[in-house]
C-alpha cells in the first residue's frame, strides 16, 4: 500500500518543521512532505501540520501574517472540508489568527519565554487526536514560548467547556489542574483545543519534541499515533 | 491624492499588558512615585492612495479590522491626515 503523506506546513521563520518532519516520518506508512508557504498545492496530504517557531518573525502578532499566505487559503480550505488540521505552538497561534479555533495567545503572565518540560492532562480522549491516551491521562510534554497565554471572552469559554473542546489542560503530576502548574496564564489552564466539529486542533506543547526516548518522553507519540491511525488505519 | 492613517492598536484593558508592567515597575524604581500605571501598545503609519476620505476611512477601518488588530484582545483607533 502506498504511503499516507502528511503536509508539514513551512513559513519563513518556521523552526520545529525539521523536527515534525521527522517525528512523522518514523511512523511506518506515513510520509512527511514539506509545503513552502508561498505554494498553493497540499500534495495529496491527507492531514496538515503547522509546525512551531516563528513564522514571519512573529511581526506585528505571533501567526497573524502567516494567517494570510498562499498555502494558508488553502489550508483552511481543507479544514473547512472536515480534513485534520494540527497547529502546534506557532502552528495554534496561526490556527486562531485564522478564525479556525477561537480565542487568542498573548504574553506569558510572567513576561518570560518558556523552554521546560510541562506536564498536561488529556482531559477529552474521544477527537481524532488523542483517542490514543487514557482519560485524564497525565503527560510529560515540553513547551517553548514567550505568548501561550491563552485567552478568550467568557462566553467563549463556556462555549469550549459546553462542546468538550478543551482537549490539554496543564496540570501538576498529580493531574491537579491548580494556578501553581499553569505555566504562562492560560485560562481554565488551557494548553490545547479543538474545533466544535473536532478535525482542528490547536496546542502549544510540542508532541513532536517528546516522540522517542532519547528526547525523555514518550508522551507526545500518541497524538501523532492517534491522527495517523485516523487517515491510515495504522 | 492621498491619506496617512495614523493608527493605533492598544490591549483591550481586561488583558494583562506585561511590558506595560515591566516599564511601570521601571518607572516607580526610577523614583517617579506618581507614576500609575503604563501601557505598551503599536502605532503604526499607512499611507493609502485614495482620493476620498470616506473610501480611506473605509480600507483603514477594514485593514485594522483584518490584520492590524485581533479583535479578541486588542483595539484600535486612527487619524487620517491628507498627504499631497
Amino acid at each position: 500500500m502506498a504511503d499516507v503523506t502528511v503536509g508539514v506546513v513551512v513559513f519563513p521563520g518556521s523552526n520545529c518543521d525539521h523536527d515534525t518532519e521527522y517525528a512523522v516520518g518514523s511512523f511506518p506508512g506515513i510520509k512527511p512532505v514539506m509545503l513552502w508557504h508561498n505554494d498553493h498545492d497540499l500534495q495529496g496530504a491527507k492531514a496538515i501540520i503547522l509546525p512551531g517557531g516563528f513564522s514571519y518573525g512573529d511581526y506585528l502578532r505571533a501567526g497573524s501574517i502567516a494567517r494570510f499566505s498562499p498555502i494558508m487559503q488553502e489550508v483552511i480550505d481543507f479544514a473547512r472540508k472536515g480534513f485534520p488540521v494540527l497547529g502546534i505552538c506557532n502552528g495554534f497561534q496561526v490556527l486562531l489568527e485564522s478564525g479556525l479555533l477561537e480565542g487568542a495567545l498573548s504574553r506569558n503572565r510572567d513576561k518570560k519565554f518558556l523552554c521546560c518540560q510541562t506536564t498536561l492532562k488529556a482531559v477529552n480522549c474521544s477527537t481524532i487526536f488523542t483517542n490514543r491516551y487514557q482519560q485524564d491521562e497525565v503527560l510529560s510534554i515540553p513547551i517553548a514560548h514567550g505568548e501561550g497565554n491563552y485567552f478568550a471572552p467568557p462566553e467563549v469559554i463556556n462555549a469550549l467547556q459546553e462542546h468538550d473542546q478543551i482537549v490539554f489542560q496543564y496540570c501538576d503530576a498529580t493531574g491537579r489542574v491548580t494556578d501553581e502548574a499553569n505555566p504562562n496564564g492560560s485560562l481554565q489552564n488551557i494548553a490545547g483545543i479543538v474545533n466544535r466539529q473536532g478535525n482542528v486542533l490547536g496546542l502549544m506543547p510540542h508532541p513532536e519534541r517528546a516522540s522517542e526516548m532519547r528526547l525523555g518522553s514518550l508522551d507526545g507519540r500518541k497524538l501523532f499515533e492517534s491522527l495517523f491511525s485516523h487517515i491510515a488505519g495504522v | 491624492m492621498s491619506y496617512t492613517a495614523k493608527i493605533k492598536v492598544t490591549l483591550r484593558q481586561s488583558i494583562l499588558d506585561v511590558q506595560g508592567k515591566a516599564v511601570e515597575h521601571a518607572l516607580k524604581n526610577l523614583g517617579y512615585k506618581t507614576v500609575e500605571s503604563a501601557r505598551i501598545g503599536k502605532y503604526i503609519e499607512v499611507t493609502i492612495n485614495e482620493k476620498e476620505l470616506l473610501q480611506a476611512e473605509r480600507i483603514c477601518n477594514e485593514i485594522c479590522q483584518k490584520l492590524l488588530s485581533n479583535p479578541v484582545m486588542e483595539n484600535y483607533s486612527f487619524e487620517l491626515e491628507q498627504v499631497n
